[in-house]
């Protein structure tokens, strides 16, 4: 299992951080407002069978921020223009939280050229009468919450940020509530363009996210007529970390037959 | 030297225990008894009157969103109030929070209103607003400044350039500016830029195409002192020299018979404006994109570290950040203090948490009659010069 090597790419002038490993199929990986924390367990065990590239966005992580970024449409169309420079085909999409919505929306402006779609507790959506979390708002107790396990919340509550650490999180944050602050991640006229999806799709989601509850999954299946839906238990914000095994089946199941 | 008696309007009647660690954003509004707020509006309007007849220069309302710390969240409706029960007197906005609106003309219409119906007794305040009214407003963090910088330039264009007119904004668009009533005022009303010291700002109030009075609100002193004579090197540095009507200083004040009995009555409620009434947590004060990045580290490894901590009584008298005695210690302070910095105009807030009518009258009367008249000598050749 090689790390996945990070390499500088430029699009349309602007310089991002492209982390990228394995071999296969592509994999294109969104990662959500957080930023990417590096090259994670889970993205190890995607690249055995994906070539794997997990882009930093514009104004997070390790990337330039540019004057241009103003909202989520800047970022849908920066990566339109990353699809065709790199000329992705065949690949297959997966987003996380906003990434997850940011995949949404690629997919709902054209699916050519992907193979399947998955959405892990994805951001996109607002179902009324069901508050979303406020990472915004949030203290570092209360964030720590976004994953299940309670050894794993207080891991993460004692981790020590270095400065450099310090200092992307804070970008990330900075990017992240410019471009979701309002409408509080998603976008009100997403629902009514998903039925345009209607290449294989995967959601899964922690039955016990605090940021977008389980309504938020099933309004994607509802919207989305062929997905399936994966609901795991005991599991936070982030299935991919938190329940690894489950995370992988649901990629074997969704890509294997596609 | 002027003096320009400002009031927060705290919900005064708040049960102090409910308020655990945050007064704003969403400290419910159950806390909020309007039989009480009826009392308390008439009563603060009442003191805001009795400034003008004891002489103060002018009155000041500010604007604040789903809080206890003050319960004017449309200023504008107080102003008109007092325009009609005062006759000398400034009206102060200090003022409209500019970014949280999605139509600044709604602001330009505003305040020429009170212009025209003062006939140009208005001062006009701008500000940004606090970092946890753009949670109450659900108003991007990230464009604040810009949205301030546009609100700005679009409200003095409709006030001094002839209509109709289209706007270009990149957040504020309009195809027909053509503001009714125009200002009383002429070429507007002053404008005065209430801050708590950010370079940018201060660069921005002193350039010589606004030269707006900046008001340092709610600082230590020493950190007052700072920026007052930043933005008189500023003024320097762009070629001119700055007059005290330019300097402001906006603080807590509290006046008694002596010493002694101004810190007894004034330390319960001074001690509450400070550890309750403004108090939320730091995701509260500044979500993120609302200051610089920068700026930002900077707030939170200083200014916010300390505001974890409870604010005595001693402590804030110590920095300075309140300022409470006999009449006589408080105008040679103040006295010592101007000949520092400077400033031309006084805004105390005689009124704070949950210090009641009887002992903000006497403050008052006592400032008023006893401190006010031997300070308005100070500088008041330029202050009259400026008019």
């Amino acid at each position: 299992m090689a790390e996945g090597a990070s390499e500088r790419i430029s699009i349309n002038g602007c310089s991002i951080n492209l982390a990228k490993g394995g071999s296969g199929p592509t994999m294109l990986y969104l990662h959500g407002a957080g930023g990417s924390k590096g090259w994670m367990p889970f993205m190890d065990q995607l690249s055995d069978r994906f070539t794997v590239l997990a882009p930093d966005h514009p104004g997070f992580g390790l990337s330039d921020t540019p004057e241009w970024l103003d909202n989520m449409n800047d970022l849908i169309f920066f990566y339109l223009d990353l699809l065709e420079q790199l000329d992705i085909r065949d690949a297959h999409l997966v987003g996380h939280s906003m990434g997850g919505w940011l995949a949404a929306e690629l997919a709902v402006r054209g699916t050519g050229r992907f193979r399947t779609l998955t959405l892990i507790s994805a951001a996109g959506n607002r179902v009324k009468g069901v508050p979303m979390g406020d990472i915004f708002m949030w203290s570092n107790e209360e964030k720590a919450r976004m994953v299940y396990d309670p050894a794993a919340q207080q891991e993460r509550l004692n981790a020590e940020l270095s400065e450099e650490e310090a200092d992307i999180a804070l970008k990330n944050a900075f990017t992240s509530s410019k471009l979701c602050w309002s409408p509080r991640f998603h976008n009100p006229d997403l629902e009514k363009w998903l039925h345009r999806v209607k290449i294989p799709t995967m959601i899964m989601w922690g039955e016990n996210d605090p940021v977008f509850p389980p309504p938020y999954a099933h309004a994607y299946r509802k919207l989305i007529a062929s997905s399936e839906l994966r609901i795991f238990p005991e599991c936070g914000h982030s299935p991919q970390q938190e329940k690894l095994d489950e995370f992988m089946a649901g990629i074997d199941a969704i890509t294997s037959r596609n | 030297m002027k003096f320009f008696f400002f009031h927060l309007m705290p919900y005064g009647a708040v049960d102090l225990d409910a308020i655990d660690g945050n007064a704003w954003v969403t400290f419910s509004n159950r806390h909020y008894d309007p039989k009480q707020g009826h009392k308390l509006y008439n009563r603060y309007l009442d003191e805001l009157e009795l400034a003008a007849d004891l002489g103060f220069d002018g009155v000041c309302v500010n604007e604040h969103h789903q809080t206890a710390y003050g319960m004017m969240p449309q200023p504008s409706i107080l102003a008109g109030a007092l325009a009609r029960r005062t006759e000398k007197a400034k009206i102060c906005v200090l003022g409209r929070a500019l970014p949280l609106t999605t139509n600044p003309l709604s602001i330009a219409e505003e305040y020429a209103m009170i212009d025209n119906i003062t006939g140009g007794r208005l001062i006009a305040g701008f500000v940004r607003g606090i970092g946890c009214e753009y949670h109450s407003y659900m108003v991007n963090p990230g464009f604040s400044l810009e949205r301030f910088h546009e609100a700005h330039d679009l409200i003095i264009e409709a006030w001094t350039k002839e209509g109709p007119f289209p706007f270009d904004g990149k957040h504020y668009r309009f195809q027909y500016v053509n503001l009714w009533p125009r200002p009383y005022q002429e070429p507007h009303p002053p404008i005065w830029i209430p801050s708590q010291g950010s370079r940018e700002t201060l660069e921005w109030a002193s350039h010589p195409d606004r030269k707006y009075t900046y008001l340092i609100t709610f600082s230590p002193v020493e950190s007052v002192t700072r920026n007052l004579t930043a933005y008189a090197a500023q003024c320097e540095a762009y070629g001119y020299q700055c007059t005290p009507e330019q300097l402001g200083w906006a603080l807590p004040l509290y006046v008694s018979e002596t010493d002694e009995k101004a810190a007894q009555e004034a330390a319960p409620h001074i001690e509450n404006f400070f550890n309750k009434f403004l108090v939320s947590p730091v995701e509260y004060k500044l979500p993120p994109g609302y200051s610089s990045m920068a700026s930002y580290k900077y707030v939170m490894a200083t200014k916010f570290k300390h505001r974890e901590d409870f604010l005595s009584y001693k402590g804030v008298t110590d920095n300075g950040m309140f300022l409470c005695g006999s009449p006589s210690t408080v105008a040679e302070r103040l006295e010592e203090l101007q000949s520092q910095m400077g400033f031309g105009n006084l805004v105390p807030m005689m009124q704070f948490g949950t210090l009641p009518g009887e002992l903000t009258e006497k403050s008052m009367r006592l400032f008023a009659e006893e401190v006010m008249p031997k300070l308005r000598p100070i500088a008041s050749a330029e202050m009259a010069a400026a008019e």
